[in-house]
């Protein structure tokens, strides 16, 4: 039972201070800037929604955001699926455990940048694992100049990249099952498919929430490993939200539209984010 | 209905077994009568669990045979065995309604629509829960979802026995009893043989008509509660069994067959003389319901007297021997120093390495 | 079928591992032998990328500063937040819904975002190109995922523990330093490895905030890529070091990944 104690501030003031700092100065900067113009010189003038408007209705916006919508849909689809059907498949006791664990830990733990560069080199048509074998295979694959190469290879990356993390938080639900669940369904009858979907799916609900909203969120903020991979392109093909911002602000210090640009872009995950877990969480609330 | 019989029934969950340690379970041969209310009672680790999944053929056994009726169903999946099984903590299919939990079972098994309502709401009725038939099974308290577990296992018409392992033990206290004498009502109304797992030897010996006393993979005895309690086979049984259990006592049988404890006379040795029984171990095992104070008889000192709510247990000593005594909480404590104590007759028992002479 | 259960995490496997392979592959041959013909494995087996990033300074610097801000952020983030976690566990308080909430919201920022006004907000302050300028910016999201796993252990420690020391005549500080954070260890180690990681791993914001001083492994392969040409042979070695650590953490906590990702709260 928690207590009544006001004092817990002091316990809480620590991190308060440590995120605010990172989070609200910066943000306010942010909104500061998505309401101003600046000619340079340090002058800035008040513009209301000009940014916004702008940001809203350009295309190249819109063409952005519908790219990582589309990539985001594809890796979902993807890595959840694949993640449980790993996890149903790895065993529970054995040497075989720690081993399949540190193996599939592996890809989570290298840097974002490694990655990228990883996947780069291994896609290479010429000098790549990969590539070679792709282009022996009869497709005529380069990724550096066709868009479909490109989503491809973009797409394989993430699933390479992030489907462990389904796969680890799906096994750490299965194996808190306790054995007399198995038991009782093989006494009453049931089948592999019963046992699945009355046991084992009921029993990792929690768990695939948490991971659909985690691989929703980073997949919708990617950065580094897909700008190593292809730093956008071909073109503009593979640019996505966070690629595009970026560029505007890191890029071209076009404060303004970026600030804007960004304040759009995280109240859309946020609001995502939120429609996700409301959803999803609505009939525990039974 | 089954009879169920085990015939040098062996288990090791070791793939290579060496040494007696390895077995969990050693040369259990015994019948089950159909019908009977049954406890398998013994303390944490002596293979009683090991036992029960071995009959519902949750295992295969490493060695031995299973016999339902003139049936070997030792290679038999679970299903296909007639059994149904209560697990120590609830088992239901949260997503399910209650109703659905109890047709599981027949489903599975292709039993018409028809047929399987008849059989949910019969049982659902004769176990309390046709009120709450199309609520969410994961809503209702433990002892409903062990109700449920129950349930589906009654659903089932061609059960004849149903294995419960330790089914009470997420159960509040105050609503065990009551559980318990469902429980036992049930079986009076229904005719299926029932074997109930357990530590506790109160839930064993107000539950069953026979109990079978286990330790570290053994059966060591069967019996019904009273034989159990009156003339245990084993020291094990004489400790394990009554609260408190048995005093137990070195002894010596002399040349003219006398059982003496420290050179005091208890009663004649039904073996005769000592000679075959002098290299064993001996003791004399007796109750603390069956020790009395006498005019003569053992010296003894009056070390503690423990309040034990209905009776007191008084605890004297000789020498570095404890033997305890009850006493109603009626009685008065007799102030007759010095003590001396006696055994009723024949309600002590020799025991040569643990195991009981005729 | 069932009988083939082994393949599945197998192939998956396999599939992880090749490209590690092949990046290790290159890491050991001469960058003429990876231009010049497609082979499965190096024929002239070569030390050579290796000797040279552990020898010299702005290599291997790449990798301490690396190190240097990673354990710094993960220290700071954990000691934040126990306090923290500790008061959102036991105690009710005005705002601490929403405090919770608005923590984890933070999880979900775009580091695209802060990018920009990171690098002003930290040169401002005089704290560009430092180490401690990218451990306290990763704050960020280290933080709010540190007191959420932290609390989720912490709930599962009954508060019976806290009443007794407290009994017992145990001032807050001992009976926290004391009781309760041996009791919580295996969340302390989940939350610092998660810290770890995603510290480790995050670049954006650490290439932002450096430029020479600080400058992490990452910046350092992309300026080798872009200005003398493609020497992946270095690449390729520079890109296997920085696999290491990662391993290393993953082989001691080998025995609690499983239980970690319950984050205490599954």
């Amino acid at each position: 039972m928690k207590t009544e104690n006001p004092k817990a501030w002091f316990l809480v003031l620590p991190v308060v201070v440590l995120v605010a700092f990172n989070a609200v100065i910066p943000l306010m900067a942010v909104v500061n800037y998505s309401v101003q113009e600046t000619f340079g010189n340090n002058e800035f003038f008040f513009e209301g929604v000009k940014w916004f408007r702008e940001v809203m209705t350009s295309q190249r916006f819109r063409d952005a955001l519908s790219r990582q919508i589309f990539f985001t849909s594809i890796i979902l689809l993807i890595e959840i699926p694949l993640g449980v059907i790993i996890a149903l498949a790895m065993p529970h006791r054995g040497w075989g455990v720690s081993v399949c664990l540190v193996l599939m830990a592996m890809p989570l733990l290298i840097p974002w940048n490694v990655v990228g560069a990883i996947w780069n080199i291994f896609a290479l048509p010429d000098i790549g694992l990969l590539g070679h074998s792709l282009n022996k295979l009869g497709w005529d694959y380069n990724y550096t100049r066709q868009p479909i190469a490109a989503w491809f290879t973009l797409v394989a990356m993430d699933v390479w990249h992030w489907t462990s993390l389904v796969v680890l938080l799906c096994y750490a639900a299965l194996t808190a099952i306790p054995d007399a669940y198995y038991q009782a369904a093989r006494i009453d009858g049931a089948s592999r498919w019963a046992v699945f979907r009355r046991i084992q799916l009921p029993k990792m609900k929690r768990v695939l929430i948490i991971a659909v909203l985690l691989r929703f969120m980073d997949s919708f903020m990617i950065y580094t490993e897909a700008v190593v991979l292809t730093g956008g392109g071909p073109g503009n093909s593979t640019t996505l939200l966070s690629i595009d911002l970026v560029k505007i602000a890191l890029g071209q210090f076009d404060l303004g539209p970026a600030a804007a640009m960004s304040l759009i872009y995280f109240l859309i995950i946020l609001l995502l984010s939120w429609i996700f877990y409301a959803v999803m969480t609505r009939d525990e609330l039974e | 209905m089954a009879r169920i019989r085990l015939q040098d029934l062996a288990h090791s969950y070791h793939p290579n077994p060496s040494d007696d340690r390895d077995w969990a379970l050693r040369g259990v041969d015994f019948v089950w009568d159909d019908g009977g209310a049954f406890a398998l009672l013994g303390p944490s680790g002596c293979g009683k669990t090991t036992l029960l999944n071995l009959i519902s053929g949750l295992l295969r056994p490493t060695k031995g045979r299973i016999v339902f009726d003139e049936q070997d169903v030792t290679m038999l999946e679970p299903r296909v065995r007639n059994i149904a099984q209560v697990f120590q903590f609830p088992v239901v299919y949260d997503t399910m309604t209650v109703y659905e939990n109890l047709a599981f079972p027949l489903r599975n098994r292709g039993v018409q629509p028809e047929v399987v309502d008849r059989r949910v709401r019969s049982v659902a009725s004769a176990l309390g829960l046709d009120a709450s038939l199309n609520n969410r099974a994961r809503a209702l308290t433990a002892d409903a979802k062990q109700k449920i577990s129950l349930g589906r296992g009654l659903v089932r018409q061609d059960v004849s026995a149903i294995l419960f392992d330790e089914p009470l033990t997420v159960i509040d206290p105050h609503l065990k009893w009551r559980l318990r004498s469902e429980l036992k009502a049930l079986h009076q109304q229904s005719p299926f043989t029932m074997i109930y797992v357990t530590h506790d030897q109160t839930e064993a010996l107000t539950f069953a008509d026979q109990v079978v006393v286990m330790n570290e993979g053994e059966v060591i005895q069967i019996g019904t509660p009273a034989a159990l309690f009156d003339r245990p086979n084993h020291t094990f049984v004489g400790h394990f069994i009554g609260s408190p259990g048995m005093n137990l006592l070195p002894v010596s049988v002399d040349q003219a067959g006398v059982v003496r404890f420290e050179g005091y006379a208890i009663q004649n040795s039904s073996q005769g003389s000592g000679e075959n029984l002098a290299a064993k171990g001996l003791q004399i095992g007796v109750r603390p319901e069956f020790v009395r104070l006498q005019r003569e008889g053992i010296p003894v000192n009056l070390v503690r007297v423990i309040d034990a709510g209905h009776m007191r247990i008084l605890e004297f000593r000789h020498g570095e021997h404890s033997i305890k005594m009850v006493l109603s909480e009626s009685s008065a404590i007799p102030d007759r120093t010095p003590y001396f104590l006696g055994f009723e007759p024949n309600r002590a028992h020799l025991y040569a390495d643990g195991w009981i002479v005729a | 079928m069932t009988r083939f259960k082994w393949l599945v995490p197998t192939l998956y496997i396999i599939f992880l591992m090749l490209p590690i392979y092949w990046l290790l592959c290159m890491s050991f041959k001469t960058t003429n032998e990876i231009l010049g013909s497609f082979t499965l494995w190096p024929e002239r087996f070569t030390l050579d990328n290796y000797r040279r990033i552990l020898t010299d300074p702005t290599w291997y610097g790449g990798y301490i500063n690396s190190l240097i801000y990673v354990v710094l952020n993960t220290i700071i983030s954990v000691l934040a937040a126990l306090p923290a976690a500790y008061a959102f566990s036991r105690y009710r308080f005005a705002g601490d819904k929403h405090l919770f909430f608005w923590l984890l919201t933070n999880r979900m920022a775009p580091s695209a975002v802060f990018a920009l006004p990171f690098f002003q907000l930290y040169s401002a302050i005089g704290l560009f190109d430092t180490h401690i300028a990218v451990a306290i910016a990763h704050c960020l999201f280290n933080v709010p995922l540190a007191v959420w796993i932290l609390e989720g252990f912490m709930s599962g420690v009954p508060r019976e523990l806290d009443e007794t020391a407290f009994i017992d005549g145990y001032s807050f500080g001992r009976f926290f330093i004391r009781i309760f954070i041996p009791t919580i260890a295996a969340g302390i180690g989940v939350a610092a490895f998660f810290c770890f990681m995603f510290s480790w791993v995050e670049l954006l914001l650490a290439k932002t905030l450096t430029s020479v001083d600080a400058k992490p492994i990452a910046a350092t392969m992309t300026r080798t890529a872009s200005t003398s040409g493609y020497e992946l042979g270095l690449l390729a070695a520079a890109g296997s070091l920085t696999m290491i650590p990662g391993a290393v953490v993953i082989y001691f906590v080998r025995n609690y990944i499983a239980k970690g990702f319950a984050l205490g709260r599954v």
